[in-house]
Formats: C-alpha cells, structure tokens, sequence
C-alpha cells in the first residue's frame, strides 16, 4: 500500500479535474497531468449499477499507486442517494485527502457527512480529523447558504460552485460573459473569503469552445476564486497560468515586503509604494502571494 | 465466501479486465490475456491471491484481461465475488481487502 502524506487544509488548489472512478485508464496515471487536486467520481459519473465497482476500483488505485503531490479529493454521491454512507467509507479506509460533498445545500449537510467520516476514521484506525472535506454548492438554496455550509466543520477546506445543475434550477443557460452565474460566483467568493476558506470555480463544459472556457476562467480569477475545476487535461496550462502569481505581481509584493520591513524599523505605519498609499492589508496580500508563488515553485527569492 | 450465483464485473476496455464468476464444486480459473506470455503467470497470482483473501475456495473464475494493473484485476475480482454473494452494496469489509 502507497501511504499519502497528511492533507494539508491550505495549499494550492488551481486545478481540479475530474475522473471517474470506475475508469482505470483514467486513474492509473492521473497524477502524470500535474494538477493540483485530482477528483476521483462516484457521482454523476458512474452509472447506477456500477456504484459497487466504482468503490473497488478506487480503494484499489489509492492502495497501489503512488499519486505523489497530486491532492486525491473524491466526489461522492448526494445525501439524498443510498450509496453515499459506503462512499465515505470506501473513501476513509482507502486514505483519501478530502471528500467533496456533491449537491451540499445546508451546514445539516456538512455535519452529516462530517460524522459519518469520524466514525469510519474510527472504525478504520485513520488519525482522527485527518480527511478533509469540500462542499459543492449546485442549487440556489446551496448558494444561498453558502456562509454557514463554509463555516461548518474544521475539516472544511472550500467551496466550489457546480454551475450546470445550478443553471437548470435558476432557468438560465450559459451566457457570453456569465451574466446568468455573476451572482452566485460572487456569492460564493464572499462566503468563502468571510469564513477563510477557499473557493473554486465550476468547470467549463464546452470542449470545443476554448474561447468561451479562457473567458470564462479568467472571470473566475477576477472575482477572487482560487481555482477551477475542469475535465480535460488540455485546461490544466490555461487555468494554472490563470491562478497562479504574475511575475509583475510577485515581484511587486517583494517590493511591498522589503519596504515594509525597512519602514516598520524607523517606527513608520502608512506611506506610499510607486506612488500609491500602502499600510497593513497590502503587506497581509503580498505575504500571500510570495507564499503562493514559492509553493508553486516560481519564487525563489529569500523573502 | 462462497459464490451464490453467476456475477460479472468489469468491462473489455482497454487497461481494464472483465471478470466472472459462477459457484462451482471445484475452484477453476481461466485467464484470457492480450498480454498472456508476457504476464500471464503473474495475473494468475494477483487471482489466486484475491481469491484467497476473500475466502473463496469453490467456484468457476474466468478473467478477460485488456492489460490492466493488478489493482485494476483485483478490484474487479473483488467486485465480482462480493456481487455473487450479494454483498456489494454496503458494509464492505475495507479494512481486510488492503
């Protein structure tokens, strides 16, 4: 068995794609494309009579091969489903990172889902507290609750917004721009940023539009999401250039840091940066940004 | 475990191998591989190995490989036997399966 190493609740989390857990042509070398989180599928993926065989395959794969940094979230099937108590199961015994609740519409949600993890945990002999937990928010009473469903266990890392099941509920398609999501998006973000946890971006379904999918991702980075999901390894360049620091920002919060430490020792609080007032937030965002820029690997300054 | 009536799991995709499985008196295995000279004993003893740690010591096994990953042969095995004793659905013993 390939042990994982303990899942850390803050990392990088630019690209999440989705496999089917049923798949094993999928899942045999889905650590090769470099994204940061894999999403392993016992949901919408699998057929209805393959749910079993879906749980092998994937506790199989997790027990024998090596996924290395590569974060393995598993999506599992809805509370309102009879399979999703055995999914959490499958899931804690085979030593996942982090499950993602599908169709997640109220912090109740999240607790149940929570329990049911401590005691496999338990029943398994899995350092209590060590499985993560994402929510996917994908109905307009999900986005509406979006603060409490983000505040609601310690084990929770994010939220994503699941936009195709959303769209049919509030009787929109998708349009140029994402007018028909705007709210919601921004909704999610402010929950997220509120309850200091992450956020992420729905995936874009229209493989043939790459146009509409750059679009759409560089939106997501404007409104303060922190990555995207998606379905095809051809996303993963676009949305990893999109999410991660530019070189102009990087080398502007080192700027920021470095005047920083030299004005906080001749006893200054507020001054101005190139022109512009710079006090405490600006230092809080560049910090994270050097910490990002240094996890992905294209910082290698002292600072 | 005993098998209680025929079970199949898996599918003759590419990277995949599909599996079934039927009571029997004897244990039998039959392995049909696109990679049989190459890897043929070795996929006889992931099966004899699974089969053993599920406890099934009769019944008719017959494995069409596609070239997958022993993991991959394993879970389907598993998924088939514990689909012949209609057990498949909950309460999977995980623990012991690693």
């Amino acid at each position: 068995m390939i042990p994982r190493p303990t899942p850390q609740k803050v990392r990088i989390r630019r690209s999440m794609m989705f496999m089917n857990a049923q798949k094993p042509n999928l899942l045999k070398d889905a650590y090769i494309y470099g994204v940061d989180s894999i999403i392993m599928d016992l949901e919408d993926a699998v057929a209805e009579n393959q749910k079993d065989s879906a749980r092998f395959s994937l506790f199989n794969a997790l027990k024998h091969i090596d996924y290395g940094d590569t974060e393995v979230i598993v999506r599992i099937n809805g509370l309102d489903t009879p399979h999703w108590q055995e999914d959490v199961r499958v899931c804690v015994a085979a030593g996942v990172d982090g499950i993602r609740i599908a169709k997640c519409e109220s912090a109740a949600d999240v607790h149940a889902v929570e329990d049911a993890v401590a005691a496999a945990e338990k029943e398994f002999g899995v350092t209590p507290g060590r499985t993560l937990l994402m929510a996917a928010l994908e109905s307009p009473i999900g986005i509406m609750h979006a603060y409490e469903i983000c505040t609601a266990s310690k084990r929770l890392f994010g939220a994503a917004i699941s936009a195709g099941d959303l769209r049919k509920s509030l009787h929109v398609k998708i349009e140029q721009g994402g007018l028909e999501m705007f709210v919601a998006r921004s909704q999610v973000v402010m929950a997220a940023r509120a309850a200091g946890v992450q956020c992420f971006d729905t995936m874009w379904p229209n493989l043939d539009d790459q146009a509409g999918f750059e679009a759409e991702t560089l939106q997501a980075r404007k409104l303060g999401f922190d990555g995207k999901s998606l379905i095809n390894p051809r996303q993963i360049a676009f949305v990893h250039q999109t999410f991660e620091p530019t070189k102009a920002e990087i080398a502007y919060a080192e700027k920021l840091i470095r005047s920083f430490n030299a004005q906080q020792d001749s006893g200054v609080g507020v001054y101005t940066v190139d022109g512009k007032l710079v006090d405490v937030p600006f230092f809080d965002d560049a910090r994270r940004v050097l910490a990002q820029a240094k996890e992905i690997g294209i910082y290698h300054g002292e600072l | 475990m005993e098998l209680k009536h025929e079970a199949l799991a898996g599918t003759l995709e590419s990277s995949d191998a599909q599996v079934t499985v039927r009571p029997a008196a004897e244990l039998t295995l039959d392995i049909q591989s696109s990679v049989l000279n190459q890897y043929g004993r070795q996929i006889k003893a992931v099966a004899e190995a699974t089969l053993a740690r599920l406890g099934v010591t009769s019944g008719e096994v017959a494995i069409v490989d596609k070239g997958a990953l022993d993991c991959t042969l394993k879970a389907r095995i598993e998924t088939a036997v514990y689909r012949s004793a209609d057990l498949s659905a909950a309460g999977i013993a995980w623990g012991v399966l690693a």
